[in-house]
């Protein structure tokens, strides 16, 4: 299908790595109507000055294409109105860059709650306020007798991010579930504009903590294929290192999280116990507990010593014999069973049409993880399997990531003996006089983190786009909690996990 | 009687006083099962008195009623608490007042803290007191049908009389009072909000029960509220000591020794209750809502199942 697309087309030679081409409103459309029939994935949908791009991927032959489409006069056409996954990306776009989606069946801003200082913050000309109280958000009605309206959020009873879920109900039982994100937007995108390629780093650390060696790992390799540099190989090896110890530790924290909501704090205190293990063992080998800021354009900046890999040996040996006693103990729990079995089931449909990224996708069918299908160095000559069920209920998100943590620790524990020596960190090479890009994707513990970045003169970033992997998971949460009850969405929020810091930027 | 009004009198400090310590040790045992160290077994009381100093935050659209709730549904509790026999049987009040009462005593709270979670008209509040309701209607039929097999088996709806009659020669087994023991069990646990009907500790606004209904509260009505609830779960381990385990329990006039001793036996009782309580909350977990009614119908069904045996069993007399 990409090569029917964009066969006659010659990709643009700014770009590094994946092929990026300009295309017209027709070949836009045909993107459209191929991603509306399930040929192509339609992995991030991201603006820039006078265009937006998009990055496309064929399962059938693991190929991704970037396409970008001018604005002429700030208009481009929709992909939304062929494919409704785009929408949620067009509308942020639209707020971002003030280009007019034509087509866009959903109007209603998504980041811009109208208490911004201005409206179009990425355009070259931002427009400013207006003045007057931006209209209420319209939430999309549900109609029937008896029914009534919950708003839950933005601010929590518990300790966790703002977001707001309006749920429609009848009695129990959601009619309708509609998210309302965007409170935690920090204007990521327009301030890492300009910066420096380290500055930048740091900044992409930062969009979602717990996603810190996924973001570092994704932008280090957009910037060093934009400037055609490869880190050294130990420095490659290390990184998947943090990588897998990440994953480990936020799946057993997202374990025990899941079960705690359903009230079954055991296993929530002996996850709790494991993932605090993990992290002392990643601030032992590596100096600091999330090991942020360690993955930076050019290699890592601590080397694993003899002691660091002991420390992690000892703790993948520790959790080849503890865990599979939590698991029997999940496994066992009639009680917790009979809440997970079941709940919140994502079809495979959906799951296929949203691109679901991570455990969300993987669970309900979807063979896609970055690390097998997009490979990358190390995991090019050192491959994973992929973990897939196919209930796509609470339970197989539990399992899925349950799977993954003990694939992740076999990984570890045969990497440790193959790390190749030498340096860990090399310069990266002056920029050239034109400016110059490239896509990475990297598999973070939820799912694929794509990267777009280009860089200009001096260094300095000319745009960077963090897509993570939230903005496709969050829909799929608001068809998995239709027919449930709303006691049960607690369960089924937590077991997709998404990020609002990740989505919000 | 002339020692009953100052054990009266001592009962009612008593069960005001050991409650908050009761549920300080169930939660001390669940964070010691759950490996963790837990806050001191005194952390309720300072709770109280934290809440007794805030200042109280009322909505703008609430009514008289919301103020008024928690000290109704706080002294029909504390009273009804006072009517069980803890330490020792024979009480006053007792005689006024039986086991039918203390179910209609903690139906009036119940239906006070329904009508003040709807009061302030937030969407939680509904929640909380629909769902309260639902399982209502079936925890309380279910609670008078225990009773009313245990009334059945002593032949008295008192509970001075029934502990009397478990410590005698007549009581021997029953099929119908262990019916009636697990009937009161499951009751127990959904009204007093624990695991697997309600969880006390949940941050989760869309599962709450019994939180939900109390998410408005703040300050003294608040202390006043969860003293209420302290005091429910003292009353209902206290209702399961008394007639099933009765034995120890101080009759009237029994001389200090006696009291000394029934005083004893009942904190142990209650010790032992609780952490048996905390281990079987340790162990599973949350029900679905809609599970809740199946759960509750159970405790309603051997309820209704041990009052009939007794019925039949007793036909040839």
């Amino acid at each position: 299908m990409l090569r029917a697309l964009f066969a006659e087309l010659s990709p643009l030679a700014t770009h590094r790595g994946w092929p990026r081409v300009a295309v017209d409103a027709d070949t836009w459309r045909a993107i459209g109507e191929a991603l509306r029939e399930g040929k192509l994935d339609l992995l991030a949908e991201w603006g820039d000055a006078g265009a937006v791009h998009c990055a496309l991927y064929e399962p059938a032959t693991r190929g991704v294409q970037i396409a970008t489409i001018a604005a002429h006069e700030g208009r481009a056409p929709s992909l939304a109105v062929f494919h409704a996954p785009a929408s949620r990306l067009e509308r942020a776009l639209a707020d971002l860059y003030g280009i007019e989606v034509v087509g866009l069946p959903d109007q209603r801003a998504w980041l811009d709650h109208g208490r911004w200082p201005v409206r179009a913050p990425l355009a070259a000309q931002p427009r400013p306020a207006s003045a007057s109280a931006s209209p209420a958000y319209r939430f999309l009605e549900a109609q029937g007798p008896g029914l009534h309206q919950v708003p839950v959020g933005p601010v929590h009873a518990g300790i966790i991010e703002p977001g707001h879920f309006r749920f429609t109900a009848s009695g129990e039982t959601v009619v309708r579930l509609e998210e309302r994100l965007g409170y935690t937007h920090k204007g990521i995108e327009k301030s890492i504009v300009g910066r420096s390629v380290n500055d930048a780093a740091r900044l992409a650390a930062r969009v979602s903590g717990d996603s810190t060696v996924a973001y570092s790992f994704a932008f280090a390799r957009a910037i060093e294929a934009a400037l055609d540099s490869s880190p050294p190989p130990r420095a490659l090896w290390l990184r998947a290192v943090m990588a897998e110890l990440e994953r480990i530790a936020n799946h057993l924290g997202d374990i025990g999280a899941i079960c705690n909501d359903a009230s079954f704090a055991m296993l929530h205190a002996e996850c709790g116990i494991l993932r605090e293990r993990t992290l002392r063992a990643c601030a032992r080998a590596f100096g600091h507990r999330l090991m942020m800021d360690r993955i930076v354009p050019g290699g890592v900046t601590t080397d694993l010593t003899a002691d660091g890999e002991k420390e992690i040996g000892a703790l993948c040996t520790r959790l080849t014999r503890e865990f599979p006693e939590l698991i029997e103990l999940y496994d066992n729990t009639a009680s917790l069973q009979d809440r997970t079995v079941g709940t919140g089931i994502v079809s495979t449909r959906l799951a296929a049409a949203f691109a679901a990224p991570g455990y969300v996708g993987r669970a309900s069918s979807r063979l896609f993880d970055a690390r097998v299908h997009l490979p990358y160095p190390p995991y090019d000559v050192a491959p994973l399997e992929i973990a897939v069920r196919h209930e796509g209920d609470v339970d197989a998100r539990v399992w899925v990531r349950i799977l993954e943590v003990q694939r992740s620790v076999l990984w570890l524990q045969s990497a440790l003996g193959a790390l190749p020596g030498g340096p860990v960190r090399l310069a990266l090479p002056a920029a050239t006089a034109e400016s110059t890009e490239s896509t990475a994707v990297v598999e973070g513990f939820r799912g694929d983190i794509l990267t777009y970045v280009r860089i200009g003169a001096g260094q300095l970033i000319e745009r960077c786009h963090l897509r993570d992997p939230s903005w496709l998971s969050w829909p799929l949460l608001e068809a998995a909690i239709e027919g449930n009850i709303l006691a049960d969405f607690p369960l089924c929020n937590k077991s997709f996990n998404c990020s609002y810091s990740g989505h919000d930027l | 009687m002339r020692t009953g009004w100052p054990t009266q009198l001592a009962q009612l400090i008593l069960v005001l006083g050991l409650a908050p310590l009761l549920t300080g040790v169930t939660r001390k045992v669940r964070a010691r099962l759950l490996r963790r160290r837990g806050a001191s077994v005194v952390q309720p009381y300072r709770d109280l008195l934290k809440l007794i100093r805030k200042e109280v935050v009322v909505a703008e659209n609430a009514s008289w009623l919301f103020r008024a709730a928690p000290y109704v549904i706080f002294a029909t509790t504390w009273v009804a608490a006072a009517l069980v026999p803890t330490f020792a049987t024979g009480l006053p009040l007792g005689a006024a007042a039986d086991l039918i009462v203390i179910v209609a005593l903690l139906g009036t709270a119940r239906f006070m803290l329904a009508l003040a979670g709807l009061d302030v008209g937030t969407s939680f509040g509904g929640i909380g007191s629909s769902r309260e309701m639902m399982f209502a209607s079936l925890a309380e039929p279910a609670m008078l049908m225990a009773v009313f097999t245990l009334s059945l088996f002593a032949g008295s709806t008192e509970l001075s009389s029934i502990s009397a009659f478990m410590l005698g020669p007549r009581a021997g087994l029953s099929i119908s009072v262990a019916l009636a023991l697990v009937a009161l069990i499951i009751v127990a646990l959904g009204e007093n909000a624990r695991i697997p009907v309600d969880n006390p500790a949940t941050h989760l606004e869309l599962t709450m029960v019994h939180e939900a209904m109390i998410l408005e509260y703040s300050g003294r009505h608040l202390a006043v509220i969860e003293a209420a609830a302290f005091v429910k779960l003292l009353l209902y381990l206290s209702l399961i000591a008394c007639v099933f385990v009765p034995w120890g329990t101080a009759v009237a006039g029994a001389g200090l020794f006696g009291y000394a001793l029934g005083l004893g036996l009942y904190a142990g009782k209650l010790a032992l209750l609780g952490f048996l309580l905390s281990v079987f909350e340790t162990a599973i977990a949350k029900m679905r809502v809609f599970r809740v009614p199946e759960f509750l119908g159970v405790a309603l069904m051997l309820g209704l199942l041990g009052t009939m045996l007794l019925f039949v069993s007793r036909a040839p007399h």
